[in-house]
C-alpha cells in the first residue's frame, strides 16, 4: 500500500500550476487555505475596525470610508443599514471564511497525514475540488458589498422574514441571494473536506497507530469533520429553501399575512421558527467544529514545552466524545426566547448544562497538563496558555446563557456577543496562533522571529480582555447586540461610556495582528533555518523533512511503537521519545 | 550549564509576568462587576430571574477566581524548574481527579438550573388563572410597537393584515366588527396596573421582533404568524422603556417604547374613560 501511494505522488508534482495552484498535496492545500483565511480575516476584520469606529464615535464623519464605501458611508456618516452589514458580514466571514479554513482545514489538511503516518490524504483530488469550491464563496461574500443594497444585513444568523423578503432591510437584496449562495458553496466544500478528514483517518493510519495512540489534533479533528457531516447540510438545504422563498414564490419560512412595504405578501404556511432550528442545528455543532481543534492544537503543543505527557489523554477522548454528541442536541438554547414551546426550553437547558461537564473536565486536564512540567514559554506555549484562560473564561460565561431563566434577560446582549468571543473569536484564534508558530518551521522549513512573536502575544491578549470581558458586563447593564448606536435609551446611558474602551482595544489588537503578519512574512523570507525537529516533539511529522516532500517521507512511512505524549521516560537516552522509537530502545507507556 | 540558568532565569521573568497577569483577570472582573447595576427589578418573577443570574454570578464567580489563581501558580511555579518533577498520573487517579470538575458543575450549573431556575421557568410560563388579569394587545412592526386594549367589553375586534390601511387602521382591525368600537389604541405607550397581572398577546405584522422590558426582566420575540402570550405582574410604578432586542432592519436601535405602571384604580380610571379609540369615531 505504501509503495503505491509513493508511485502515484511521484507523478503528480510536475509544473509550477500543479505544485502550488491546482495541488493535490495535503500540505498546499492546507497553506492555500490558510493564507485564504488570512486575507479573509484582514477583510472582516476591517469591518470590525468599521463597527467600532461607529459604536465609539457615534456622531462623526469619516470622509476617508466614503470613498470606499460611497453608498454605505455617504457624506462620511455611516448609514444604520451598513451598520448591519458589517455587523453581519463580519460574524459570517470570521465563523466560517477565517476560522474553519485556517483551523480545520488549514490546519486539518496539513497535519492530519503527517501526524498519522499517511503520504497524503484518502482522496487527493476531492480534497483540491474542496478548496477550489471555496474560492468562488469568497469572491461571491467580498462581491456582495458591492452590488444593489449592500451585502447581508440580517445577522451572520441570516432570520426570516428579514432574510428572505427584499424590502426589509437595503441588504436582503441581491447582498442576500449571494450570501446563500455563498454559505451553500462553503458547505458542499466543507462536506467534501469533512469526508475526506473522517476516511483518512480511519483507513490511512500507519503501522502501529491505533485510534489510542493518536494525536489529540487528530482526534479533534475526527470528531469535528463527523460533527460537520452531520450537522451542515442542515443548513444547506435551509439555504436552498430560503433562495426559493426569497425568488421562486415558495413559503417554507414566512406566514400568511406578512405586511411589508405597505403591502400584504402572498405567502402562507411556513414559519420564521423553522429556520432557526435549522440554523442552529448547523450553528451550534459549528462552535464545536471550531472549538474542539483549537483545544487539540493545544493539548499537543502544551507537552512539547513542559517536557511531560498531558494530564488524563482517556479522559479528554472520552470528554470529546461527549461534548460531540451532546453538542447536536442543544441547538435550542439560541432559541429559549424565540417563541418555541417553553417545555423545550427546559429540555435544552438541561442538556446544554451537561457540556459543561466533560468541557471542565477538559479545562481541568489542561490546567493539570502544567503540573510537575518544566514549563517552557516559547510563543507557541504562550498562546497555548491563552487557549486555556480564554477557554476558562469562555466557558465559565456559557453557564449564564445555557441556562433559560437567565438568558431571558441575557439572550442577545453584549453578555451573549462577549462569551463568543471568547470561545469562537479567542480559543480558536488563539489556538491558530500557536499552532502558526509551532508548525510554522514545519510548513515552511523556517523559524518565526519569537521577538515578534511575544510582542504579537502579549499585545493580543491584553488587548482581547479589553475588547470582550468588559462585554459580558455590558450584556449585564442590559445592552442588546446589533445596535447601530446606543443613545436612544436613557436605561443604556452608562453603556456608553464603555464603548471607548472595546474600540480602543480593538485599535491595539489590530495592531498586534499587524505584527504577526510582517513575522510571518518575514520569517518566510529571512527566518532562521528549522531543522527537521526544532522543539524536540514526539509526533510523526517531526520525522519528515521541514518542508516535507510531496509524500511526506522519502523512504519508509515510518511505523509507529507508542502513543504521541513519551516525553521525560526515565531511562531514556534523552527526554522526548518519537513515536517512532521501538520499544528495545525505551520503554512504551502506552 | 550556564547558558540554561539564563534561559530558565528569562523564562521565569516570562513566567512571573503571565503569573501576574492571570491573577489581575479576575481582579478587572470585580472591578467590572462592582461597577455594573441590572436595571433595578420591577416584576415579580423578575427577582427570580435575579437570584438566578446572582446565584450564578457568585458560585461560577468563585470558580473564576480560583481557577485563574491556581493556573497563575501553576505558570509561575513551572517555568522556574528545568526537570520535570511529575510525569504521568495513573487511569485511575486521571479519572478521581475529573470528578472534581464534574461535581462541581453539576452542583453549579445544572443545580442552579433544578433548584433555582425551573421554578421561575414556571412561574414565567406556567398556566395562570385568566380570572383578574389585563388583557393587551402589543403588535411590532419595523420600527414601532403598536398597544391595543380590548376596551369595556373585554374582546378584541377582529384584525386582517389585507386590512392594513395607514395612517388609519394600522392593525388592520375590522371596523364592521361591533367588539372593535370600544378597543383603545395607543401607539407605542402600554399602561398597565401596578401588582395585577398582565398578560399580552404578541404579535408582529412583518418581521421578527423582541419585546423587551430591562426592568421587568421581560425577553420575547414577537414572531410574524404566532400569537406569544406573555405574563408578568409589575410591581414599581413609573415609567420604563420598552427596546427591541431582535434585528429587525435598519431601524431596530431605536425601536423604542414606553411602559407606564399605574396605581390600579387611577389605571382602572383610564381604562374606563378613555377616548384614545382605535377607531375614534366620526
Amino acid at each position: 500500500m505504501a509503495t503505491a501511494h509513493v508511485l502515484e505522488h511521484t507523478h503528480t508534482a510536475g509544473s509550477f500550476l500543479g505544485r502550488y495552484i491546482f495541488s493535490q498535496d495535503h500540505k498546499v492545500i492546507g497553506i492555500q487555505y490558510f493564507l485564504t483565511a488570512m486575507v479573509m480575516a484582514l477583510v472582516a476584520g476591517f469591518l470590525a475596525i468599521m463597527m467600532r469606529l461607529q459604536l465609539a464615535f457615534p456622531n462623526e464623519t469619516w470622509p476617508l470610508l466614503e470613498k470606499l464605501f460611497p453608498l454605505g458611508m455617504e457624506g462620511g456618516v455611516m448609514k444604520p443599514e451598513f451598520y448591519l452589514s458589517l455587523v453581519t458580514m463580519h460574524g459570517t466571514l470570521m465563523v466560517f471564511f477565517v476560522i474553519s479554513f485556517a483551523l480545520v482545514s488549514g490546519f486539518g489538511n496539513f497535519l492530519i497525514p503527517l501526524q498519522i503516518g499517511a503520504r497524503d490524504m484518502a482522496y487527493p483530488f476531492l480534497n483540491m475540488l474542496s478548496y477550489w469550491t471555496i474560492v468562488p464563496a469568497c469572491l461571491l461574500m467580498i462581491a456582495s458589498f458591492f452590488v444593489e443594497g449592500g451585502a447581508a444585513a440580517a445577522g451572520w444568523t441570516a432570520y426570516p422574514p428579514l432574510s428572505a423578503v427584499q424590502n426589509a432591510v437595503p441588504g436582503s437584496g441581491w447582498g442576500q441571494t449571494l450570501w446563500l449562495l455563498a454559505m451553500a458553496l462553503f458547505i458542499v466544500s466543507f462536506t467534501m473536506g469533512g469526508l475526506n478528514y473522517v476516511a483518512t483517518i480511519l483507513t490511512h493510519r500507519t503501522q502501529g497507530m491505533s485510534m489510542m495512540r493518536l494525536p489529540l489534533t487528530i482526534w479533534t479533528m475526527f470528531i469535528a469533520a463527523i460533527l460537520a457531516l452531520l450537522a451542515f447540510p442542515a443548513l444547506t438545504a435551509a439555504a436552498i429553501m430560503l433562495l426559493f422563498d426569497r425568488h421562486f414564490g415558495t413559503s417554507f419560512f414566512l406566514p400568511s399575512g406578512l405586511y411589508i412595504g405597505e403591502q400584504v405578501l402572498p405567502h402562507q404556511g411556513g414559519t420564521p421558527l423553522l429556520w432557526q432550528h435549522l440554523f442552529w442545528f448547523l450553528g451550534h455543532p459549528e462552535v464545536y467544529v471550531l472549538l474542539l481543534p483549537a483545544l487539540g492544537l493545544t493539548l499537543d503543543i502544551i507537552p512539547a514545552f513542559t517536557r511531560k505527557p498531558v494530564f488524563g489523554y482517556r479522559v479528554t477522548v472520552t470528554s470529546l466524545l461527549v461534548i460531540a454528541v451532546l453538542s447536536l442536541i442543544v441547538w435550542g438554547h439560541h432559541m429559549f426566547v424565540s417563541g418555541m414551546n417553553p417545555y423545550l426550553g427546559e429540555f435544552f437547558s438541561i442538556g446544554t448544562l451537561l457540556i459543561t461537564l466533560p468541557s471542565a473536565a477538559i479545562g481541568l486536564n489542561l490546567i493539570a497538563s502544567l503540573w510537575g512540567g518544566s514549563v517552557r514559554l516559547t510563543t507557541p506555549m504562550l498562546f497555548a496558555l491563552g487557549v486555556i484562560a480564554l477557554f476558562g473564561t469562555g466557558g465559565l460565561g456559557g453557564i449564564f446563557l445555557g441556562n433559560a431563566v437567565s438568558d431571558v434577560y441575557l439572550h442577545d446582549s453584549y453578555f451573549v456577543v462577549g462569551h463568543f468571543h471568547f470561545m469562537i473569536g479567542g480559543v480558536t484564534l488563539f489556538g491558530i496562533f500557536a499552532g502558526t508558530y509551532y508548525w510554522f518551521p514545519k510548513m515552511f522549513g523556517r523559524m518565526m522571529s519569537e521577538r515578534l512573536g511575544k510582542i504579537h502575544f502579549w499585545l493580543s491578549l491584553a488587548s482581547f480582555y479589553g475588547m470582550f470581558l468588559g462585554m459580558h458586563f455590558l450584556g449585564l447593564a442590559g445592552a442588546p447586540r446589533r445596535y447601530y448606536s446606543f443613545t436612544q435609551f436613557s436605561f443604556l446611558e452608562p453603556v456608553v461610556s464603555l464603548q471607548l474602551i472595546v474600540t480602543i482595544s480593538s485599535f491595539v489588537f489590530a495592531a498586534a495582528q499587524v505584527i504577526f503578519l510582517l513575522n510571518f512574512f518575514y520569517s518566510l523570507k529571512k527566518g532562521s533555518k528549522a531543522d527537521k525537529n526544532p522543539w524536540n516533539a514526539t509526533t510523526l511529522e517531526w520525522t519528515a523533512d521541514s518542508p516535507p516532500p510531496h509524500g511526506n517521507w522519502n523512504g519508509e512511512v515510518p511505523r509507529v511503537y507508542r502513543w504521541p505524549y513519551e516525553y521525560s521516560l526515565p531511562d531514556a537516552p534523552q527526554d522526548f521519545t518519537p513515536q517512532t522509537t521501538p520499544p528495545a530502545e525505551a520503554k512504551v507507556t502506552m | 550549564m550556564e547558558e540554561a540558568q539564563r534561559t530558565v532565569g528569562r523564562q521565569s521573568v516570562t513566567g512571573m509576568l503571565l503569573a501576574l497577569v492571570m491573577a489581575a483577570v479576575p481582579l478587572v472582573a470585580i472591578l467590572y462587576a462592582t461597577h455594573t447595576r441590572l436595571p433595578f427589578v420591577a416584576s415579580q418573577h423578575g427577582s427570580g430571574i435575579d437570584s438566578m443570574i446572582n446565584y450564578t454570578l457568585i458560585t461560577v464567580g468563585v470558580v473564576f477566581i480560583v481557577a485563574h489563581l491556581i493556573f497563575a501558580y501553576f505558570i509561575w511555579r513551572f517555568s522556574r524548574q528545568d526537570r520535570v518533577t511529575s510525569r504521568l498520573a495513573s487511569t485511575k487517579a486521571e479519572w478521581r481527579w475529573t470528578l472534581i470538575p464534574v461535581i462541581v458543575m453539576i452542583l453549579i450549573a445544572e443545580g442552579g438550573v433544578l433548584v433555582i431556575g425551573m421554578p421561575v421557568w414556571r412561574e414565567l410560563y406556567g398556566t395562570a388563572e385568566s380570572d383578574n388579569v389585563v388583557t393587551v394587545e402589543v403588535t411590532a412592526e419595523q420600527f414601532a410597537w403598536n398597544v391595543r386594549y380590548p376596551g369595556k367589553d373585554g374582546i378584541f375586534g377582529q384584525t386582517a393584515p389585507a386590512r392594513i390601511e395607514l395612517p388609519v387602521n394600522p392593525l388592520g382591525v375590522d371596523p364592521t366588527d361591533p367588539n372593535a368600537n370600544d378597543d383603545l389604541y395607543l401607539g407605542p405607550e402600554l399602561k398597565l396596573p401596578v401588582n395585577k397581572p398582565a398578560r399580552i398577546l404578541l404579535r408582529s405584522k412583518d418581521v421578527l421582533h423582541s419585546f423587551f422590558l430591562p426592568h421587568q426582566r421581560i425577553k420575547q420575540d414577537a414572531v410574524p404568524g404566532m400569537v406569544i402570550e406573555v405574563r408578568f405582574v409589575p410591581t414599581e410604578i413609573g415609567e420604563f422603556e420598552i427596546a427591541c432586542t431582535e434585528l429587525c432592519g435598519l431601524g431596530h436601535y431605536k425601536m423604542r417604547g414606553v411602559l407606564t405602571v399605574m396605581p390600579q384604580e387611577e389605571f382602572h380610571r383610564w381604562y374606563t374613560e378613555s377616548t384614545d379609540l382605535y377607531f375614534p369615531g366620526e
